[in-house]
């Protein structure tokens, strides 16, 4: 649904009738001026370490995560490999940072960057060439086939990849410009934040251009596409390509921030991140793959902080959105802009109400799951450590009876009044809607 | 002497063991409007594949404006000026009727995989795209998701895509099939405006329309072209009335 709505936005209405030139300018800017001074202040509200090394892992997310998404939500290409071109990016980003310290080039940090670019691009361009002549399942095989090569060969060739314990580097040898030495995280974040920005502009723009559009259209209908001029293998090509280019930024800015790189940066978990993170966020919109890099990037800190199983929370969550939310996090969002352009006050807090209705066997539902997965994990691996877990502030004894039972009624009970209110959530949703067309016919 | 718009020279093809089409020859030229009509199964939509490149001929030659473009892509095809419809409505389902249009005039007015450089400043394109949508009468429906249109409609659209890169040789299959009486007469009118100027084959069930438009027509049966002829003519072939128009005559 969403790509529909933005789709839908994009065409002027007094398609001739068009503002000056700087008024146009201005506004297109606008946005992008408005997240340049986010990304500048949020560090002043996230002071600790700690979160500003969050913000710099979600910014080197969200590059990889739109890029993933120029194939997945642009083109139509469902790809198993992408690591392997964030992760080359990050390699050959990090054996140029020791060439520059090693012979003193005077070579500043904030440029490693379009090493990464380039080695993406080039990969991008080999690897591409043999992947993008078939589309669908064949294409997603063989980027599966090809991100194993190269996950294995990383193994092998032990003198680029450096073998399991990676290749590392200081970036703080650098030339410094501007009396800057990048050993401190801010420096490292603002550098970052400044790469995705022009990352995420770039991207951007690169969808409103003919050949975005055409991506599109290949994604809709490769065939017809054939019929007015194009050949949908050059577009996949293409978009592959450029794909592979900001994933390598990606990979040189965590190569920048990490001041390591090792195997598992080319290999399938990175890949599987990638996917998730663009999935979970939304495909249809190009702020979903934001949305998603910011939700697993903070998902995968803080879960792995407190549960060791965090990995199947993350599956649980990607098949509740396979499932039930197919557009993403964004698409649930978009879904909801023209209920509130209509200001339909009264049904949008009736829909507002029956979610809050709605949510709370949902939580109850989740907590009993939470319990379960939680006490079996604790049974099963870590018996040893003695009988009771602590869990929301309670401490559970997994070795009686109760905490079993409450958990299982929590969860099934949950589930159940759960089911009940979604037809309460449905008719709140079609009130809004309709209330919605109404006051859009009354203007 | 000028080449054809479209010439087939003694034109096969085989599915298999299957032989669909048994040596088509056949010449149209330049701003002709050509009708093909013949029994179902007849072989035209695969005739039209064969011209258009989505099929390679077994055996023989398909030229346009003189030059050989046996087994080229559709895309070499289209570039070389040649733009065809479909059947079964072939368009861009989630794109908008807008993004439809505009997909199909791009590569026309040479903007083919530019990526450095904005689609909504492109004047060119924006004023092509608008005459389009207003002579296939959707400009007031362009920002309507091409999928959810009315069946008539996205005839309608599929013609606009067609002749939206401006080709000079336009192939219909079946432009009027589905359509009510009233819809049919607005598709006449349509295809007499855009074929304007340019060569038009198409395939056509009803006689109304093939009678009304066609300069020649060819009759297709299993496989073979069995006469090719003005539209008076046509009417009157004893061959033609057995295998195809009715054998009370």
């Amino acid at each position: 649904m969403s790509d529909i709505a933005t789709d839908i936005v994009k065409v002027p209405a007094h398609a001739d009738v068009r503002p000056p030139r700087t008024a146009a300018l201005a506004r297109l800017a606008a946005p992008w001026i408005a997240l340049a001074v986010v990304f500048a202040l949020l560090p002043l509200i996230f002071r600790s370490g700690s979160s500003l090394t969050m913000l710099s892992l979600m910014g080197i997310m969200i590059v990889f995560a739109l890029s993933y998404n120029m194939l997945l939500g642009e083109t139509g290409l469902l790809s198993f490999g992408h690591a392997v071109y964030y992760g080359l990016g990050g390699f050959l980003a990090v054996h140029f940072m020791n060439t520059v310290i090693y012979d003193r080039l005077p070579v500043p940090l904030f440029l490693i960057p379009i090493v990464g670019a380039f080695s993406g691009l080039v990969f991008g361009i080999i690897f591409g060439s043999v992947s993008t002549r078939r589309a669908g399942t064949a294409f997603a095989m063989i980027s599966l086939g090809l991100g194993e090569l190269v996950a294995s060969s990383s193994l092998i060739l032990r003198s680029f990849f450096g073998g399991e314990e990676g290749v590392s580097t200081n970036r703080t040898k650098l030339l410094h410009v501007f009396g800057l030495n990048f050993g401190p995280q801010i420096q490292v974040y603002y550098l970052i934040a400044a790469w995705c920005l022009v990352c995420m502009v770039a991207m951007y723009a690169l969808r409103r251009t003919p050949f975005g559009r055409i991506c599109n259209a290949v994604r809709e209908n490769p065939e017809r596409a054939q019929f007015v001029g194009y050949n949908p293998q050059a577009v996949r090509f293409i978009a592959f390509a450029l794909a592979g280019l900001f994933a390598g930024i990606a990979g040189a800015l965590a190569a920048i921030n990490f001041e390591l790189v090792n195997s598992s940066a080319v290999g399938a978990a990175q890949s599987g991140i990638v996917l998730l993170a663009a999935y979970i966020g939304g495909v249809g919109a190009f702020i979903g793959p934001v949305i998603g890099a910011i939700v697993v990037t903070w998902l995968e800190v803080m879960l792995s902080d407190i549960t060791d199983v965090w990995q199947l929370y993350f599956g649980l969550l990607f098949i509740g959105v396979v499932m039930f939310a197919p557009n993403g996090i964004a698409g649930l969002l978009t879904m909801h802009v023209p209920l509130l352009q209509a200001r339909t006050y009264r049904p949008l807090g009736r829909l507002a109400l029956s979610y809050l209705i709605a949510l709370m066997p949902a939580l109850a539902m989740l907590a009993g799951v939470i319990a379960v997965i939680e006490m079996t994990y604790h049974r099963s691996v870590k018996a040893s450590d003695g009988a009771t877990i602590s869990l929301f502030h309670l401490t559970l004894d997994t070795t009686s009876v109760t905490p079993w039972l409450a958990a299982i009624v929590l969860a099934a009970g949950g589930f159940l009044v759960f089911r009940r209110t979604w037809p309460i959530v449905g008719a709140a949703w079609h009130d809004a809607v309709l209330a919605a067309q109404a006051a859009e016919k009354r203007r | 002497m000028i080449a054809p718009a479209i010439e087939l020279v003694d034109v096969h093809k085989s599915f298999g063991a299957m032989k669909i089409i048994h040596g088509v020859s056949l010449a149209v030229p330049a701003g002709e409007r050509h009708a093909i009509i013949g029994p179902n199964g007849a072989g035209k939509s695969t005739l039209f594949n064969l011209i258009s490149g989505r099929f390679t001929p077994s055996l023989g030659t398909v030229r346009l404006n003189g030059e050989n473009v046996t087994g080229l892509p559709p895309y070499q095809i289209n570039r070389r000026g040649l733009s065809r419809s479909f059947q079964v409505t072939n368009i861009f389902p989630r794109l908008s009727v807008w993004e439809n249009v505009r997909c199909a005039v791009l590569w026309s007015l040479g903007y083919k995989y530019s990526f450095w450089r904005g689609i909504d400043g492109l004047a060119d394109v924006r004023k092509r795209t608008e005459s389009i949508l207003d002579e296939i009468k959707l400009l007031d429906r362009r920002r309507v998701q091409a999928g959810v249109l009315t069946y008539a409609e996205q005839r309608a659209l599929e013609i606009g895509i067609t002749i939206a890169g401006n080709a000079g040789i336009i192939l219909l299959d079946e432009p009027s099939a589905g359509m009510s009486t009233a819809e049919t007469e607005g598709a006449v009118a349509l295809i007499r405006k855009v074929s304007q100027g340019r060569t038009l084959i198409m395939i056509e069930h009803d006689m109304g329309v093939v009678f009304d438009l066609a300069d020649r027509i060819s009759v297709l049966v299993y496989g073979q072209i069995i006469a090719s002829d003005i539209p008076a003519k046509i009417k009157q072939d004893a061959a033609v009335q057995t295998a195809y128009l009715g054998t009370a005559a």
